[in-house]
């Protein structure tokens, strides 16, 4: 079988997490997908800084907002990697939210802000970045043919 | 992450081991708040020693900023590395905060 573009033998294609809503196990669970994402050909400032900032941020998300910190509640993280594509789905149990509703964080009114920055940076930063209809599942793409370090940019 | 605390004149610096995130940021700012408390106007939280900050760390350093410029102080920032210094820049918060290379120049004329 031939193994898609960017995967050496013996590295996980795929992989899923189940998280407790907990914030003090966002840091380990980024760490261990990082583990297992070093063999991809995504420039290493690319995975090291913009995958891994775009996953803590869809993680702090889905735990904060979307379980509203429910202990009772889990998030499920997929990473595949295909097609020419590095992509992370982080599915919370809440509700669901409107990402249109966010203000822009960089307008002045809004700098001032403590809270606000975390969908800003996944749009900034990853290539691709989406919700479902109900929003409480977003999806992260990182090309892995992209140039520069900060070449991502999402349509807002 | 953990952090050091020392004083140079009457400016507070804060040395900051490891990443400050979402899952840490109450330590560093419960730190500071009471320093802030006890008088101190005049703070450095340095970087050097850091490789990430996410959006809830941010917000902190936002949040506690907000609250000693209300008591008439200064936060500056020191020694971010160049992660941290784009992460700075697209938010815009380059513009809210004196940013140095290193500590001491953020010490320097404090």
């Amino acid at each position: 079988m031939k193994l898609p573009r960017g995967v050496t033998e013996g590295v996980a294609r795929d992989l899923v997490l189940e998280l407790p809503t907990d914030i003090q196990s966002i840091d380990r669970a980024v760490d261990f997908v990082m583990s297992r994402c070093t063999s991809c050909e995504v420039q290493a400032r690319r995975l090291n800084l913009n995958f891994r900032v775009g996953l803590t941020e869809a993680l702090s998300n889905a735990m904060l907002y979307g379980n509203a910190h429910d202990p009772s509640k889990n998030v499920v993280v997929e990473i595949s990697m295909n097609d020419g594509h590095l992509k992370a789905t982080v599915k919370d149990q809440g509700s669901g939210f409107d990402p249109g509703s966010v203000p822009d964080p960089t307008r002045p009114e809004n700098l001032m802000r403590p809270c606000g920055r975390g969908l800003f940076l996944m749009r900034q930063l990853l290539d691709e970045v989406w919700y479902n209809d109900r929003g409480n599942e977003v999806t992260l793409v990182l090309r892995l043919d992209s140039g520069g370090a900060f070449e991502g940019g999402a349509e807002a | 992450m953990s952090f050091q605390v020392s004083k140079s004149g009457d400016v507070s610096l804060v040395e900051v081991e490891g990443q400050l995130i979402v899952g840490n940021r109450q330590e560093l700012k419960q730190q500071v708040l009471e320093q802030l408390e006890g008088g101190d106007r005049k703070f450095v939280i340095d970087f050097a020693n850091t490789g990430y900050i996410d959006s809830s760390g941010l917000g902190v350093l936002v949040s506690l900023s907000k609250k000693i410029r209300e008591q008439g102080g200064e936060l500056r920032l020191s020694s971010l590395n160049e992660d941290l210094r784009t992460l700075f820049e697209l938010t815009k918060l380059d513009t809210l905060f004196r940013i140095t290379d290193n500590k001491a120049q953020a010490l320097e004329g404090f």
